[in-house]
């Protein structure tokens, strides 16, 4: 879907290589219910999700979390095969689940925020350009299912 | 999506905390938003120097969160408070206002960097939808 350069690969895997998933996952996701609440309509079986604390205290939102930055390690251990990667994840969402995709660009811009907030001035303009690129394709492999 | 009394009183206390570093927030804001969304580089063609931390990046980025931090005292009416700068935008810079969009998440991302314990999750849906509004505001005259 995208062509990527060897220093490319490394910036994303490196950013990645850092990124703890148990940790980083169930801020995105939250900050996501709270920043767009609604994004909430979503996830009605999850219990109380009514203000910004019983969001990021949901045991649920946390564990989706981790399963969504679950699904963005496969594209990062297969960055040259996005697209099929995502082939049945877009179809899920799009035919079982209805997510506008709309919001998955919001969930990878709320994720670039957490990452750097975690990384600091180390996350450098140069790797959020990587690092947004890679979003969108990956974004983009998310959308492609939708008809 | 208007701004509560809350959002308000949100984004007032976030930029008093914010606003000896704006300066720097809206330098590296802009530089990030040339690197990262190199389409908008269409608008600053006239200059020599498009990298972050260059001159005109620095006094343009510091210019552009100058009227933003003045936007903090306009929120009541910001469309009025903005006219001009609308009128700016839409008859000399002629900027596509789906670029305020960019240029806010870029400075979202530069606030979670340098502020990263402030921006929580509430600060960052008072500052999101302020800037939404602000954007708004300036995209007024448009069309």
């Amino acid at each position: 879907m995208a062509d990527w350069t060897d220093a490319e690969k490394s910036t994303i895997s490196a950013v990645w290589g850092k990124v703890d998933i148990n940790e980083v996952g169930p801020l995105a996701l939250g900050r996501v219910l709270i920043v767009y609440p609604w994004t909430q309509r979503y996830f009605g079986s999850f219990g109380d999700v009514s203000t910004a604390a019983a969001i990021m205290g949901n045991p649920k939102v946390a564990a989706h979390g981790r399963v969504v930055c679950g699904a963005l390690d496969k594209a990062v251990k297969n960055m040259g095969n996005i697209l099929a990667t995502y082939k049945s994840l877009s179809e899920t969402h799009a035919n079982k689940l209805f997510v506008d995709p709309d919001n998955f660009r919001v969930l990878a811009d709320v994720l670039t925020i957490v990452i750097a907030a975690k990384f600091g001035a180390a996350f450098t303009p140069e790797i959020q350009a990587t690092w947004q690129k890679f979003m969108k394709v990956v974004v983009a492999a998310m959308s492609s299912r939708y008809f | 999506m208007s701004l509560t009394a809350k959002d308000k009183s949100v984004v007032k206390a976030f930029w008093g905390k914010i606003s000896g570093k704006a300066d720097v927030v809206g330098a590296e804001a802009l530089g990030r938003m040339l690197t990262a969304y190199p389409q908008t580089k269409t608008y600053f063609s006239h200059w020599a120097d498009l990298s972050p931390g260059s001159g005109p990046v620095k006094k343009h980025g510091g210019i552009i969160m100058g009227a933003i931090g003045k936007a903090v005292g306009l929120m009541d009416d910001l469309v009025g408070g903005m006219s001009a700068l609308s009128d700016l935008h839409a008859f000399n810079l002629r900027v596509d206002p789906g670029n305020f969009k960019i240029l806010s998440h870029n400075i979202l991302v530069t606030l979670a960097i340098h502020f990263p314990s402030d921006f929580t999750p509430e600060v960052h849906i008072a500052v999101d939808k302020f800037l939404a509004a602000v954007s708004a505001a300036l995209a007024d005259k448009y069309g």
